[in-house]
């Protein structure tokens, strides 16, 4: 990297606040993404966003890379550094500025910890509802930057859905206030929007003004069990025809329940074919009504069991079941990749087929599990990056299920984002006039191309 | 994975070790490196981010590489919270050899310091033993309190004089050696539980009164208690300190000591040793002269307050004081690298009826502990700086002995 501009940093945010030295990059290399690696040219850790202005000037001027980056857990190798770069590192700008109860909102800089603010928002009756998987260390911008998701979609969507404000800069240095408190606000093109999954390509966020709701009264959480996926599935469908939009519909097929259970022991049925996760939320008499109503459908809809969580404890055990899926699935293999397919929720268990009749078909071992409420689907493949051959079978299985869930109207990714990972399937979902927009966005925003480039498209 | 003929401790590992970590950051957050730092290399996947650098050949074993390596409380909170199952206690004993088999941190006076600590002192109880006793009379003439009073101690290096303040108390007598039960239990027809104790290093000189109600408990539950001569530090210190050799000379001398054959539990109060002492097994694989009784002993290896859970432990009779308050210290080595974790619950079920004061933050006092009161300065320089949330609780004095035992006696 040019020494100059090394110089420059150091001079600007002190030497302790850029890392250059090869120990250190090496384990900036890589974010939650498996095999992506790649060594960047400098770490900074700005403080504020007028430093964070003056290293996006000094860069664009130098035409230097810039790569965002919070905790780094990120699944499609969005904030993967490009070589030579500056990863931007925000998880030093972790003050909570204000809880407003008055308003519901929160201000927040983008390294806070997802799970902090929702500790925050707690002793004032609210709660932050998007809560995706990494959500004990990952950062709040990174969860604006890629829209995340989480386990409480279907009823209270997704962070987008709760970002009212940001400051961001943009690639030349400026720095762009966009949104208000204000539940309305049509004052001119809803900027924000476009900042919201740009995943660090258009500008850096700097400070985020977050929604807050009030902390549902009482929660029900319940464990039904199934000898057929395809049961499960026409549960779901059966509780939303009903009127009833549970917090969380989860499931797990029969591989990950194994994974889960020998990692969590938590007591899960290991002969079953999928296992759904349901919770209700809100006033108690309607969570109790509900909570009878769901467990009633589930029987009535084939459920082998139905197992109601007793007490809080009991509920939140079965909720980290859910939450560990991921993990608990690597242990079976040295390398998993997890994808993100999505399809409307009424092909669910059509998608569901496809993929374990893909992973036939190229003898990959796949364990599912996901959102079942609001169709986002976790294939997540067991493989071993070594083995050259089974990661081209891989590839290709991959590709046919991103394909599959295009053409049932559904998208390449649900929650994580495109990154890299799925750079070449995203004009599958754009189409040729989206990607068009797509790139003059990019060209407006950041000309020269320093904001995290080669990713998304 | 083969120790003694090594090359290079990393490479020679086997590969799935390293591979298993996914970097997904979960152990992040439940680092005290990382939560005072924020920066990766200071972070288990950083450091194993690192180790597997050095095993792919991407990168020599270098002083940063050290530091990192030694920076690491090895608290294993990580291993807790890792979802992939990554062995990293393994891991880092193994980076940690490496540092110290291409000398990466070596100079003279860490060279001298690792002599006298690993190979002089810890080495040997009788020769720590001498120690203590000198340290004792040190205490008892009176002359440590003049040290402090008269200001001599601002004539000390710096380094010296933040640790003398810590420098403990040495009891007057040390664990009983070569003891064993008279007691057996009468009221028993079956063949009593025969128990080994391990009395530690540091414990046997300054928590040797902790050993003797071990010792007192494991009786009055029915066990008949041997506490083998001949026995020796358990050598964590020198396996944590890439030291292999050492450790697992230490632990031969302890397996010659103890008879694990006759014994049904080796009973250990400190959760650090009890830790490494479940390895025994994995430390002398190459070893077919020690390694079947290794295997057994990582079996029969139990914590006290395990054990007396295990073995359904008698609630004592005695009234106790009403104003007295009961708390339980789950120590690191013992949730994360024990993977011990009902005794807490058991016992706040069977001592209900107590007054019960739960320490904040259970999991990672102790590593709250090291950020006070470690050598390495750059804990310390974090830690003046403010910028750790994991500083120590406020709290009763007594809760903070290392021990586990302390909060088991009953």
């Amino acid at each position: 990297m040019n020494a100059n501009i090394l110089t420059e940093l150091s001079r600007l945010l002190g030497a302790d606040r850029v890392l250059t030295q090869r120990e250190d990059l090496l384990t900036y290399a890589f974010d939650g993404t498996p095999i992506l690696n790649e060594i960047p040219g400098c770490v900074v850790f700005p403080d504020s966003t007028e430093q964070i202005s003056t290293i996006l000037k000094l860069a664009n001027e130098q035409r230097v890379p810039v790569v965002t980056r919070g905790s780094g857990t990120g699944l499609s190798g969005g904030s993967l550094p490009v070589p030579g770069c500056i990863v931007l590192c925000t998880v030093k700008m972790d003050r909570i500025l204000n809880v407003d109860p008055a308003n519901l909102t929160a201000l927040v800089e983008p390294g806070v910890i997802t799970m902090k603010l929702d500790e925050a928002a707690q002793p004032h009756g609210l709660f932050y509802p998007p809560d995706p998987g990494s959500m004990k260390i990952s950062t709040l911008g990174g969860n604006v930057a890629n829209n995340s998701g989480g386990l409480r979609g279907l009823k209270y969507g997704v962070t987008r859905d709760y970002v009212m404000a940001l400051d961001v800069v943009l690639a030349n240095g400026d720095i762009l206030k966009t949104g208000t408190a204000c539940v309305k606000d049509v004052a001119g093109y809803y900027l924000k929007d476009i900042f919201i999954g740009s995943e660090g390509t258009l500008g850096v966020i700097t400070k985020i003004l977050l929604k807050l709701v009030p902390k549902p009264k009482a929660r029900k959480t319940m464990l039904a069990t199934y000898s057929t996926m395809q049961a499960a599935a026409e549960t779901v469908s059966a509780i939303i025809a009903q009127k009833i939009i549970p917090c969380t519909l989860e499931f797990l097929d029969r591989t990950t329940i194994r994974c889960v259970e020998d990692y969590a022991k938590i007591g899960l049925p290991l002969d079953v074919e999928a296992l759904l996760l349901m919770e209700t939320d809100g006033h108690p008499v309607v969570v109790e009504e509900e909570a009878a109503a769901m467990s009633r459908i589930a029987k009535e809809n084939g459920a082998v069991a139905v197992t109601v969580a007793r007490d809080n404890e009991e509920a939140t055990r079965l909720a980290s079941a859910r939450r560990s899926a991921f993990s608990a699935l690597a242990r079976v293999a040295p390398t998993t990749i997890l994808e993100d397919a999505t399809v409307p929720r009424s092909h669910l268990a059509e998608m569901i087929g496809f993929i374990q009749k893909t992973a036939e078909k190229y003898k990959v071992k796949i364990g599912t599990f996901g959102h079942m409420g609001d169709g986002n689907l976790h294939p997540t493949f067991l493989t071993d990056e070594r083995n050259t051959d089974e990661i081209h079978r891989v590839e290709q299985a991959f590709t046919e299920i991103f394909e599959k869930a295009v053409a049932l109207g559904g998208t390449i990714t649900g929650e994580h984002g495109v990154g890299l990972a799925k750079k070449k399937f995203l004009p599958l979902v754009t189409g040729p006039v989206g990607l068009g927009i797509h790139k003059q966005l990019k060209q407006m925003f950041d000309p020269n191309g320093i904001l995290n480039p080669g990713k998304m498209f | 994975m083969s120790h003694s003929v090594s090359e290079n401790f990393l490479k020679d590992l086997d590969y799935s070790v390293v591979q298993q970590c996914m970097h997904c950051g979960m152990c992040l957050p439940t680092c005290p490196t990382y939560d005072a730092t924020k920066r990766e290399s200071a972070s288990p996947r950083g450091r194993i981010a690192l180790m597997r650098a050095v095993a792919d050949g991407k990168l020599e074993a270098t002083k940063a590489f050290g530091d990192e390596m030694y920076f690491c409380l090895g608290c294993l909170a990580c291993e807790t919270a890792c979802p992939a199952g990554v062995d990293y206690a393994n891991l880092f004993e193994m980076a940690r050899a490496e540092t110290e088999r291409v000398g990466a941190l070596a100079n003279p006076k860490r060279n001298l310091i690792r002599k006298f600590l690993l190979r002089w002192l810890f080495f040997s109880r009788a020769r720590l033993r001498l120690v203590g006793r000198l340290l004792w009379i040190y205490q008892k003439l009176g002359l440590q309190t003049f040290v402090r009073k008269s200001g001599l101690m601002r004539l000390a290096p710096k380094q010296l004089r933040e640790l003398e303040p810590l420098s403990p108390t040495v009891c007057n007598h040390f664990t009983p050696l070569g003891y064993h039960s008279e007691f057996r239990n009468p009221q028993s027809a079956i063949r009593n539980r025969r128990v080994g104790v391990l009395a530690g290093c540091v414990a046997d000189l300054t928590f040797s009164d902790v050993n003797m109600d071990t010792i007192f408990v494991l009786e009055q539950n029915g066990c008949e208690v041997f506490v083998p001569a001949g026995q020796e530090c358990c050598g964590s210190l020198h396996g944590h300190n890439g030291e292999w050799e050492m450790a697992k000379a230490l632990a031969r001398k302890n397996l010659d000591a103890f008879d694990v054959h006759v014994l049904d539990a080796i009973i250990i109060n400190a959760a650090g040793c009890g830790s490494h002492m479940r390895h025994y097994d994995r430390l002398l694989e190459d070893d077919p002269a020690y390694l079947e009784r290794a295997k057994l002993w990582s079996e029969k290896v139990r914590d006290i307050s395990e054990y007396l859970v295990e073995i359904g432990f008698r609630k004592p009779a005695g009234k106790m004081n009403s104003k007295t308050r009961l708390t339980y210290h789950e120590a690191c080595h013992l949730v994360h690298g024990q993977k011990s974790r009902s005794s807490r619950g058991h016992c706040s079920q069977r001592f209900r009826d107590m007054r019960w004061w739960n320490c904040p933050r259970q999991r990672g006092v102790v590593a709250a502990r090291e950020f006070t009161t470690s050598p390495n300065p750059r804990w310390r320089r974090n830690c003046r700086r403010g910028k750790s949330s994991t500083s120590p609780p406020p709290g009763p004095s007594w809760w903070r002995r290392p021990t586990p035992a302390a909060s088991s006696r009953s």
